[in-house]
């Protein structure tokens, strides 16, 4: 009991941090763990975009940014942790993106009842998308129902709109993430006419043999494949050893990066990704970073991933959190907002081309414009194909507008059982 | 042939392939519990720390990079050069003795004597340290491992099949060069054990610690030896994993695989280790091919072990284990 | 001197059998549940409560659970993970199929069933033993948490797997759901904790226990003298799952309040909390505290230190926290095999003797 207590002692001593009255974006990473390759691309980019604010702009409206990093390792209760450490450090934390699904489920309710805003790109629980009942929570330009919906109307268009007796099959990391598809899949599978197939596979996902194998005997004509981590890598391997035709495989947007596919090298020739935001560096805020961030050497990682597909997602996801602070400060006529001023900045933040290319970040991501309802964005995703010969991801179609109807009725489903779970009023009326 | 015959053919043998994979990482383990009785928990983070130094090697990689890079605000970005294959494996056979060497002085020669499970536990905190080194040698990048194994169908055998059933049966070339890896490790330990001095020293130790020692045998020289050799185990299954799954954090959970193997085949037993790796491998393949469809997938994690459990109820020591004899 | 019982005058086996034969000790004892039940509740912030006290205790409860398994009746079980979903998944059907009754009864009715299924997982333990043992309840652990990811009754068909606790009172104060206050928490899980702690010590200094540590000892000499080992071993298994249940549940309810079984429950839970067995004593109840408090407040003291104090980049930390953390459970093993509690129990004779040595 008397070492506990002492190192109780030392812990409170050493938790009270640095306190400065900036703007708070805490960054709960991950570059440990099994989805460290993963975390780490992501979480440069995320820093480096604040880095650039900070060198080039001074911050945001004249308010210097102060990005904590807090390293989850993927693991709930570290999220827990690292949420409860970072909320109110400076004047409190303004918004969280942890990219987990799991630690989003957890801080749900925790953020709505602390009242700070989480956005959570292209993950988490899709039916946040309705801002009636999840008033502090958004997500996006896309959900995964968008992705799935739009993988689907893609194939429609390959097939001449008709997918009829085709055999499309799922091949899904078996997890709140991996599952999250199977609805919408299921609900297109009966409107379209197609065979559906579900295949799970196991965290971590170092063993397909068994997966791909069926898929060899069942000869989907598509496979489409939820990922995250080294299932990715090991699915595209196993796919190039069963000759199964990469272009028939669509990946979502988290089984889509350069780490995915490089280990098999040409083998990956080919491979599709859903995706929401554009690749590659050619950007005219990437100069800007090369000039404020890398070569002063302020870049996390050293900006060693700039330009991969998960480091622009964490770019975009700075972005879209620097850019909802700057509508905030507008909206209430302060430079030093607070977490719910920054929830009204999420609200009504409107990504047009223009305000894009005044970024440095022409054509980077869908158009899209938030409201008390809609947190979801437009819900228009585009595919990228995989070249193996000059290692790039090259943008295969325009950006896809999703089944907004069939989304809209599942989104309603879902986010009524929460609210009646919850007892939650519809905040728009 | 029917295609559901076939098909299943087809499992069983890839099922077979899949055992001699996780017989490579169960032979570890039984190779330290069977000379010193120790559950080796590290085994897994053993064969990823030896093929994330390899490939560390291989690609002439700075030790400890992001580390330097952090403290002292250098730029340090590899070597520059890269190493043949045949010798980065030396070296990285190299660097696990050193590890024995160490775990024996740092460790194990302190807890001679000691309950086994409090052994257990002491490689379990082995394995959080070197999961952590591992990380910091290294860095958490996903890498690539190639050795040249040659990977992908084996195309004779699927037209051969083609040819006489009109359906290829798909066979993993990776794994039909894991097999013979498996089979030339099996014979070269076979070997050593059988007709060196050392080998035969190990045996002697293993059947009898004490007797061993009265007949001047130096334990800490065998179990440097013991631990050496399942390092360069843990190695071979780290560069047979690694080529199949690249070399990341989650192949130290490997070891989670090798578990009901080793259950099933004894956990003092090499030929075991193998039959055991063998079974597990085909019918984990079988139920999810059979089962599996029926009930939503991904059994074979849970099915490995139940299978292995089975077993034991009725061979409570594994198939080929020591006989347990319990005296008052 | 201060420290000390002047001879031995105990003229009742009660007074000889008693839990704190030292005043001092006693008073300590009192002490500290002064301070957590009177002061801890009036100070405590949300960042004390979620990264160190609810983890703390519900850990505490689980590893006293595991105790009673493996350090009293000699069975390693790794299924303590599935085991704790069992807890967690039993509460939220509970919670959800019957809003009326107060969470504290559906947190011991999940405790009961968990204690069921663990009696099922147990039987194995009849036949086999050791480490095969150990790697069979591993059967357990996988099974479990395939079944409750598999089966979508367990989490109410939502979309995604995940379960998320409702908002749950106890006359009238919020315990589980997004709206509770820290003190509220953490005063209802520390009476789980005292009220685990008060029966785990009267069950094994009772005739339960005592059976339970002949069977640990050796079992076919305690079958001869007459202790069934069925019902010992079955009755260990049910206890110990009772417990672990119980955490569970309140891991699941009070603690992260939304869960997914496979990232909450899996294999390395039941890793983790045989560690805190292991670390903390085997066969000790104070043991069980220890180690939970070391497993829980190691890395979030060195993530502190670290990242916090010397400003470390955080994956280095990281990876420093393990080496440190693995180096530290070596360090102790080596030191003490028999864990924190032995230390303690060997600190405590030599302050007997304080100053006059023999």
């Amino acid at each position: 009991m008397k070492t506990l207590l002492t190192s109780l002692a030392l812990g409170a001593a050493l938790a009270a941090g640095p306190v400065m009255a900036d703007l708070t974006f805490p960054s709960l990473s991950y570059r440990t763990g099994p989805y460290a390759a993963n975390g780490a691309q992501f979480a440069d980019g995320y820093a480096d975009y604040f880095a650039l604010l900070n060198a080039r702009d001074g911050g945001i409206g004249g308010e210097r940014i102060n990005m904590p990093e807090c390293e989850t390792g993927y693991d709930t209760e570290k999220g827990v942790e690292c949420y409860e450490a970072t909320k109110d450090e400076g004047d409190g934390a303004l918004i969280y993106q942890p990219l987990s699904t799991g630690i989003t489920y957890q801080l749900i309710p925790k953020l709505a009842a602390d009242g700070i805003p989480m956005h959570t790109l292209g993950y988490g629980r899709t039916s946040v998308s309705n801002g009636d009942v999840f008033k502090w929570i958004f997500n996006y330009p896309a959900t995964y129902w968008d992705g799935a919906s739009v993988a689907i109307k893609y194939l429609m268009d390959e097939n001449g709109g008709d997918l009829s007796g085709k055999k499309i099959a799922l091949l899904y990391h078996n997890s709140a993430y991996g599952k999250e598809p199977i609805r919408t899949l299921t609900e297109l599978s009966q409107m379209h006419g197609f065979e559906f197939l579900e295949l799970a596979v196991d965290h971590p996902g170092q063993e397909q043999k068994s997966q791909w194998l069926q898929i060899r005997r069942e000869r989907p004509d598509y496979v489409i494949m939820w990922g995250w981590g080294v299932m990715n890598q090991v699915a595209i391997q196993e796919a190039a050893n069963t000759r199964y035709p990469m272009d028939q495989i669509i990946g979502s947007w988290w089984a889509g990066s350069e780490i995915d596919v490089l280990p098999s090298g040409a083998g990956a020739d080919g491979y599709k990704a859903l995706n929401f935001h554009a690749v590659g560096d050619d950007f005219a805020l990437y100069h800007e970073l090369e000039e404020h961030v890398w070569s002063q050497g302020l870049g996390a990682g050293g900006g060693e991933h700039a330009g991969s597909v998960l480091y622009n997602r964490g770019i975009y996801a700075a972005m879209i959190a620097a850019e909802a602070a700057k509508k905030a400060q507008e909206i209430h006529g302060v430079s030093a907002i607070d977490a719910a001023q920054m929830r009204d900045g999420l609200e009504q933040l409107e990504m047009t081309e223009e305000k894009m290319a005044e970024l440095g970040l022409e054509g980077f991501g869908p158009t899209f414009s938030a409201s008390c309802t809609n947190h979801g964005g437009s819900g228009r995703v585009a595919i990228n194909q995989w070249n193996a010969g000059d290692q790039t991801w090259s943008v295969l179609t325009d950006y896809i507008q999703s089944d907004q109807e069939l989304i809209a009725r599942l989104v309603e489903e879902d986010s009524t059982a929460y609210a009646e779970e919850n007892d939650i009023a519809p905040q728009c009326e | 042939m029917p295609d559901q015959v076939l098909f299943a053919l087809e499992v069983t043998i890839n099922g077979l392939m899949a055992g001699v994979l996780y017989a490579l990482v169960a032979l570890g383990f039984v190779l330290i519990f069977k000379a010193s009785g120790i559950f080796n928990y590290a085994q897994g983070v053993m064969a990823l720390f030896a093929a994330l130094t390899l490939v560390g090697i291989m690609e002439g990689q700075v030790p400890f990079e992001h580390l330097i890079n952090a403290t002292f605000g250098t730029g340090i970005h590899g070597f520059g050069w890269q190493v043949p294959a045949i010798l980065a494996i030396v070296l990285t056979v190299v660097v696990m003795v050193i590890f024995a060497w160490v775990v024996n002085w740092l460790v194990l020669r302190h807890l001679v004597g000691q309950e086994p499970i409090i052994l257990f536990m002491a490689t379990i905190g082995l394995a959080y340290f070197l999961e952590g080194l591992g990380d910091m040698m290294w860095g958490s990048d996903i890498r690539t491992l190639d050795v040249g194994l040659p990977q992908g169908i084996n195309t004779l055998v699927d037209q051969v099949t083609f040819d006489a059933f009109g359906y290829g049966l798909f066979i993993d070339n990776l794994d039909i060069s894991a097999t013979i890896i498996a089979i030339v490790l099996v014979a070269a330990l076979v070997a050593f054990s059988q007709y060196t001095k050392e080998g035969r020293a190990l045996r002697a130790v293993a059947d009898d610690h004490q007797a061993a020692l009265s007949v001047g045998i130096s334990l800490n020289f065998i179990w440097v030896l013991t631990w050496s050799i399942a390092g360069f185990v843990a190695l071979v299954a780290g560069i047979v994993w690694g080529a199949k799954s690249g070399v990341q954090f989650s192949l130290s959970l490997i070891a989670l695989k090798a578990l009901p193997v080793l259950m099933l085949g004894g956990f003092t037993s090499i030929p075991g280790a193998i039959v055991g790796g063998l079974i597990i491998g085909v019918g984990e393949k079988l139920f999810e091919f059979w089962v599996g469809p029926l009930v939503g997938g991904a059994t074979e994690n849970w099915f490995a072990y139940v299978l292995a459990l089975v077993f034991l109820v009725f061979r409570p020591q594994g198939l080929f284990g020591e006989r347990i004899i319990e005296r008052v | 001197m201060l420290y000390r019982e002047a001879g031995d005058f105990k003229t009742s086996y009660r007074a000889d059998s008693q839990t704190f034969p030292i005043r001092l000790d006693r008073w300590a004892y009192y002490a500290i549940l002064a301070v957590a039940i009177f002061v801890v509740p009036f100070v405590i912030d949300d960042y004390w409560l979620n990264a160190i006290f609810l983890p703390l205790l519900i850990y505490a409860i689980a590893a006293l659970g595991l105790n009673i398994l493996t350090g009293y009746c000699g069975q390693v079980s790794l299924g303590t993970g599935g085991f704790m979903a069992v807890g967690a998944y039993s509460c939220y059907k509970l919670m959800t199929s019957f809003p009326d009754i107060s969470i504290a009864i559906h947190i011991v009715i999940s405790g009961l069933i968990t204690a069921a299924v663990g009696m099922l997982f147990g039987l194995p333990s009849l036949r086999i033993k050791g480490f095969y043992l150990a790697v069979a309840t591993l059967a357990a652990q996988f099974f479990l948490v395939w079944l409750f990811n598999r089966v979508p009754w367990f989490y109410n068909y939502s979309a995604s797997g995940q379960i998320s606790a409702p908002e749950r009172t106890l006359l009238g104060v919020p315990i589980t759901g997004a709206g509770t206050q820290a003190w509220a928490t953490y005063l209802f899980c520390l009476a789980f904790v005292v009220a685990s702690a008060w029966i785990c010590r009267n069950l094994t200094r009772g005739s339960m226990g005592r059976k339970w540590m002949a069977i640990r000892d050796m079992d076919i000499a305690a079958e001869i003298i007459g202790v069934n080992p069925l019902r010992a071993k079955l009755s260990a298994f049910g206890v110990s799952s009772f417990f672990v249940g119980i955490s569970g549940a309140l891991f699941f309810a009070v603690y992260l309040g939304a869960v997914e079984v496979g990232a909450a429950f899996g294999i390395d839970k039941s890793f983790l909390i045989l560690f805190m067995v292991i670390i903390g004593g085997l066969g000790s109840i104070l043991g069980s505290f220890l180690g939970a408090a070391f497993m829980v407040l190691m890395p979030v003291l060195l993530k502190n230190v670290l990242v916090g104090g010397l400003g470390w980049p955080t994956d280095l930390a990281a990876h420093l926290e393990y080496m440190v953390t693995g180096g530290l459970i070596v360090f102790f093993l080596i030191a003490e095999p028999h864990g924190l509690a032995q230390l303690w129990r060997v600190t405590k004779e030599k302050l007997r003797l304080w100053p006059f040595p023999h």
